[in-house]
């Protein structure tokens, strides 16, 4: 796994949050290296709020350390670490317009009034809002409203910027430019950027590393690509997109790689994953839905499959076919682009499907 | 409105029009407002204009002479008896009102920050003391005030004083303690009503833009909730200038105020006029000194930006 080769940033040491008996963040252990573009993943209730706000200092673990830069950070309240925050609601004070909800955390910093304009200046052209310093808060629309948190909280130069679902409210188009403008906003200033979403695209699209948490505890920790590919076990498989599960029979297990026999892929070699154990006999294979191929006319694959088409969903530039195969319990999702006529496939349409041995992973459960 | 109701007849489409008027948001929202807005009218607006004229007439014996005549104003905002009384009673409403409002502040921000899931129950606790009458409220204070009062038992008991203080009771120390009392639970709410609208993570995201508890106080929650502070001082400002009772039972001779003498020149003196233009001249000055507060308070919470 290839990491950057920078110093860590903040670096979370077996950190527990509990209210009574429930445990919303639960020895969480991670280390976010500087210049980092990080995301927490998971679904609503998985802890990642929970970890933002007590990196942030809006909270206090009830056991373990968090350092940030490494300074620890242990009773050191929110307004004195070195984090700026993007809430949920942007959180953008009514009373104030554009330029003064930018300054409002320089006056503190006693800048004197022209260096502070000028940061104030900077800080709105990074976002696109230049000139719209004497608008008042409440003239503004979602996306601007999203640019000045973006810029009151950047204006501050803090050394780690926390991002609590910043694009949840935006319509799919304003999200979809906003995640490059952001993406392309952190490399420009090389501020560590920890994103909270629940956004699996979302994360895919603008993180350096990700990690994926589920009941209060993290999952997988790692690049999106290799989260895509190679997640650890089911439930990050299934969270991050479409996946095929087949079930396998352990034929051989050793150190690094497993060897099991299905029935419709035959015997496949694949890595074994962190956490596997087998139980029994049994295994899980998986194949993401679009690592399976519509074999046309007389093309041919070193791998393929037979199989009859029972369903067809048409998404425009996709259609998503669900393709029964002998001798296995489920039928395969396949997501084929509509360059050949998918889209035009009958509904029990014998068809050949190719696939690369690489793309089926051993999972966990 | 029926003139060109009646042009737009000879255009042609008269009836759908008006039909469709007396179905718009706009006349539902009138006739609703329609029976309060003629009570209020008949009930408010009459006396009012009936006050205002008198203050220009002149009281004959028994009959009212109706020449205008400025003579009431000359005697209402020149004689010294009636400047001392407006300015004492201003002086009076103006700390009653700001000590309401401090006191009341911090059981508002109490109750809509820290009161949980009891927050019904606490705004129910500030009503109890209205379950008794006002005035037994004002006797209680009598009681405790008094010369054999609570207060100066206490503090002989305690070997304070030797003797009963007469200094506690029928002055303007006591009008201002009594007001206080009486009017602290009308400021809670409408303070308490605007906290309650105070989005939170407004105050954190002050605190995670480096502000301290007092300074995320001063720059975001109490800019928030000044209309709260501002309908306040109102409630409290506006009838406290005016109040009768309270100085008549707790106030002796310090503690008169406007209101005692507009009543006499209604009463005993039956002096309407004169009366009528002490009365217009107290709301004038209790209008001016509630938009200067409003304006200087404004003033003030800007300076924390």
């Amino acid at each position: 796994m290839p990491e950057p080769a920078t110093r860590p940033m903040i670096e979370i040491e077996t950190v527990t949050r509990s209210y009574g008996d429930f445990h919303a963040l639960d020895r969480a252990t991670l280390t976010i290296r500087e210049g980092e573009f990080f995301s927490l993943l998971g679904p609503s209730g998985c802890g990642k709020t929970t970890l933002l706000r007590l990196i942030a200092g809006f909270d206090q673990p009830t056991s373990g350390t968090i350092a940030i830069d490494g300074q620890p950070m242990d009773g050191i309240p929110a307004n004195a670490r070195p984090t700026n925050m993007v809430f949920q609601s942007y959180a953008i004070f009514p009373h104030l317009n554009v330029g003064e909800n930018v300054a409002y955390g320089l006056k503190k910093m006693k800048l004197g009034a022209a260096e502070e304009k000028r940061r104030v200046d900077e800080a709105l052209s990074m976002v696109s809002l230049a000139g719209l310093q004497n608008r008042g808060a409440t003239e503004l629309s979602g996306g601007q409203r999203q640019r000045v948190a973006l810029a009151r909280a950047l204006v501050m130069r803090p050394k780690v910027l926390l991002l609590d679902e910043p694009l949840s409210a935006l319509d799919k188009k304003l999200r979809e430019q906003m995640q490059v403008e952001l993406r392309r906003l952190q490399q420009a200033v090389g501020i560590t950027f920890i994103l909270v979403t629940h956004d699996q695209y979302e994360a895919l699209a603008m993180s350096d590393r990700i990690a994926v948490m589920f009941g209060g505890r993290i999952a997988q920790v790692s690049t999106p690509k290799e989260i895509y590919q190679r997640p650890v076990n089911r439930q990050v498989a299934d969270f991050l997109g479409g996946m095929n599960f087949i079930r396998a029979d352990l034929v051989e297990e050793n150190g690094e790689s497993i060897v099991v026999d299905t029935a419709a892929f035959g015997r496949v070699r694949t890595d074994k994953p962190r956490a596997f154990a087998a139980k029994g006999r049994e295994a899980t294979l998986g194949i993401r839905p679009e690592r399976l191929r519509v074999l046309w006319d007389d093309a041919t694959a070193k791998h393929e499959i037979a199989g009859t088409v029972v369903e067809r969903h048409y998404f425009g530039e996709i259609t998503h076919l669900v393709v029964d195969v002998a001798g296995m319990d489920k039928p395969l999702s396949v997501t084929e682009t509509n360059d050949f006529g998918a889209d035009d496939l009958p509904l029990g349409a014998k068809i050949r499907l190719g696939y690369d041995p690489d793309a089926l992973v051993a999972l966990a459960d | 409105m029926a003139a060109t109701a009646e042009g737009m007849s000879a255009a042609g489409a008269p009836a759908a029009r008006s039909r469709s008027y007396l179905q718009s948001d706009e006349a539902k929202g009138y006739s609703l407002i329609s029976a309060p807005f003629l009570y209020a009218l008949a009930m408010l607006g009459l006396p009012v204009v009936v006050v205002v004229a008198h203050s220009f007439w002149t009281q004959t014996y028994l009959t009212v002479d109706r020449t205008l005549t400025l003579e009431n104003y000359r005697q209402a905002i020149f004689e010294p008896i009636y400047q001392d009384l407006l300015f004492r009673s201003l002086w009076i409403s103006f700390t009653v009102s700001v000590l309401t409002v401090a006191l009341a502040y911090p059981v508002a921000y109490f109750i809509s920050f820290h009161g949980g899931r009891h927050k019904n129950l606490w705004l129910f606790v500030i009503t109890v003391p209205f379950w008794t009458s006002y005035l037994l409220r004002v006797m209680a204070w009598k009681v405790v005030l008094g010369y054999n009062g609570v207060l100066n038992s206490a503090l002989m008991g305690t070997g304070i004083t030797a003797e009963p203080s007469t200094a506690f009771l029928y002055n303007s120390t006591a009008v201002m303690i009594t007001l206080t009392h009486a009017w602290v639970a009308f400021a809670i709410l409408p303070i308490f009503v605007s906290l309650e609208k105070v989005d939170r993570t407004l105050v954190e995201a002050a605190t995670d833009l480096g502000d301290g508890p007092i300074r995320s106080f001063l720059r975001v929650t109490l800019p928030l909730s000044l209309p709260g502070v501002i309908a306040a001082l109102l409630i409290v400002m506006i009838p406290t200038v005016g109040d009768y009772v309270t100085p008549k039972m707790v106030g002796g001779t310090d503690g008169v105020m406007i209101a005692n003498a507009i009543q006499a020149q209604f009463g005993r003196a039956m002096n309407k006029p004169l009366g009528a233009a002490l009365s217009v001249t107290t709301m004038i000055a209790v209008c001016l000194m509630a938009g200067g507060t409003v304006l200087a308070l404004r003033a003030a919470v800007r300076a924390f930006r």
